[in-house]
């Protein structure tokens, strides 16, 4: 067995908690039932990892199978990446049957015809998810199995969602590949990323809790009170004012769990309005300037800003319009013509 | 009576006893409650302001997330003659503390302390601090 693919064996076993290998040895399947029983799961994760490549030398690894054991590590743990989701388009409505050998075949031959040496590797899932692992190299150096790009992409839908490796060079390849194999002719990256890879197949594919317009008159009055420890010592002036803030929220996000986002930003292009008579940047150039908002969960943290008293309800349609427009990466713009010229010059 | 700003909602005029002490907490990692609670001063009426307000400053045990400057608080408790107390609510034995301060001016305040009133009182906090 290759040195290298032994080393790589060893670092990506390392990579998993202790209580996991077994369970991820077993869905890789590579090593027998017989040859697992003869590991010992409780001694040093250093040890368990040169047992595993002791038994993988035994069986004759190569990169191929040491490749699928890396897909399984960042399919269970894909939160540890960065995903963006691109969108393909297609010319016609012609709704062809996907033919998942012909679609692997085809984004072979593209990625080879360009480049030499890549190692691609396929796994389905049960979601209609195919993940694909492609390690890079160039036409002197063989593939750097240490920096691989990972694309999600689920077949009846026109979204891929891609890890992309720090090597961003070989983006645009591996988006022509996708676009070829999967008969669509182009494709472009929305504005929207994050780590949950859950959450973002949650915003595109619509399957959060979405607010659904429904004609409420008034709050329904038996609506389960939260069980908190009702003194009626404390009176609450603003009852209603707390009431409308409740259903405001619960229009605007919904009743269900939010996706997971880590955050927004709001690339602002827009002019510096400032007093006339400061005569701060008189220059009439757009004042550049980035808002981020970041948080573990960006959603839940702005549907809970109202009900804890920090905002105003309802909020900013900026803020709010997140998951219905899909994207988290925002550019705005001055309005034009809507507010003209205010300052007159004397 | 908890209220998120003032002025308190007419509709329920009819059952509020009368008020004795009004607290105004200000939470000191947010900017909007130092602003809500400057909005809501102007709905107090003049005669509170002899004893009968306290502002009291929240969330000062984080010092990594202060929003708001100290002075301007304190400024703010001068200009309108009440004292400012500060307190950390997430820590059990301060907020007791604290409670138990408030309860205390608020038996003051309600004149149920012979000899001592609410204005009285206010003097006495005021000469304090400026030591």
């Amino acid at each position: 067995m290759d040195e290298t693919v032994a080393e790589y064996i060893r670092r990506t076993v390392l990579k998993i908690p202790r209580d996991e290998i077994k369970m991820m040895l077993q869905k890789w399947g590579f090593l027998s039932e017989a040859q697992l029983q003869t590991l010992n799961f409780h001694q040093v994760k250093d040890n368990i990892s040169q047992d595993v490549v002791q038994l993988c030398e035994e069986n004759s690894a190569d990169i191929k199978q040491a490749a699928v054991l890396d897909i399984i590590y960042n399919h269970t743990y894909h939160n540890k990446r960065m995903w963006s989701v691109y969108q393909m388009k297609k010319t016609g409505e012609e709704l062809e049957y996907f033919d998942l050998t012909d679609f692997k075949k085809k984004f072979k031959k593209r990625l080879r015809s360009a480049l030499k040496n890549v190692t691609i590797t396929f796994r389905e899932y049960e979601d209609n998810a195919i993940w694909i692992r492609v390690a890079w190299g160039t036409p002197s150096r063989k593939p750097n199995q240490y920096k691989p790009s990972y694309v999600v992409y689920h077949s009846q839908t026109p979204y891929a969602f891609i890890s992309a490796s720090v090597l961003k060079s070989n983006l645009p390849l591996l988006c022509q590949a996708l676009v070829v194999a999967s008969n669509y002719h182009d494709i472009r990256e929305m504005e929207l990323r994050s780590h949950s890879l859950n959450s973002l197949k949650d915003i595109v594919f619509k399957r959060y809790s979405q607010n659904f317009q429904t004609y409420c008159p008034k709050p329904l009055q038996e609506k389960n009170v939260e069980p908190e420890n009702v003194d009626l010592r404390i009176v609450q002036e603003n009852r209603s004012e707390k009431e409308r803030i409740q259903r405001v929220n619960q229009e605007v996000f919904g009743d269900g769990p939010q996706p997971i986002l880590e955050f927004a930003h709001y690339r602002l292009e827009t002019m510096f309005k400032s007093d006339p008579k400061m005569d701060i940047l008189d220059k009439k150039e757009p004042f550049r300037c980035l808002v981020k908002f970041s948080s573990p969960h960006l959603l839940e943290s702005l549907k809970s800003l109202a009900p804890a008293g920090m905002a105003d309800a309802p909020l900013s349609p900026l803020l709010t319009c997140i998951p219905q427009k899909a994207r988290n990466y925002f550019r705005i713009r001055e309005k034009k013509g809507l507010f003209p010229e205010t300052f007159v010059s004397p | 009576h908890l209220a998120t700003s003032l002025p308190l909602p007419s509709e329920r005029d009819h059952l509020r006893p009368r008020i004795d002490l009004i607290v105004f907490m200000i939470d000191i990692k947010s900017k909007y409650s130092l602003k809500n609670v400057e909005a809501s001063l102007a709905h107090v009426d003049a005669s509170f302001f002899l004893g009968k307000v306290c502002f009291l400053v929240t969330g000062v045990g984080r010092v990594n997330y202060c929003s708001i400057d100290t002075n301007a608080i304190c400024k703010l408790g001068e200009a309108y003659c009440s004292p400012v107390l500060f307190c950390e609510l997430e820590l059990e034995g301060i907020r007791v503390a604290t409670a138990q301060r408030l309860l205390r001016m608020l038996q003051i305040c309600a004149g149920l302390v012979p000899g001592v009133s609410a204005l009285s009182f206010g003097l006495l906090m005021r000469k304090s601090a400026d030591d």
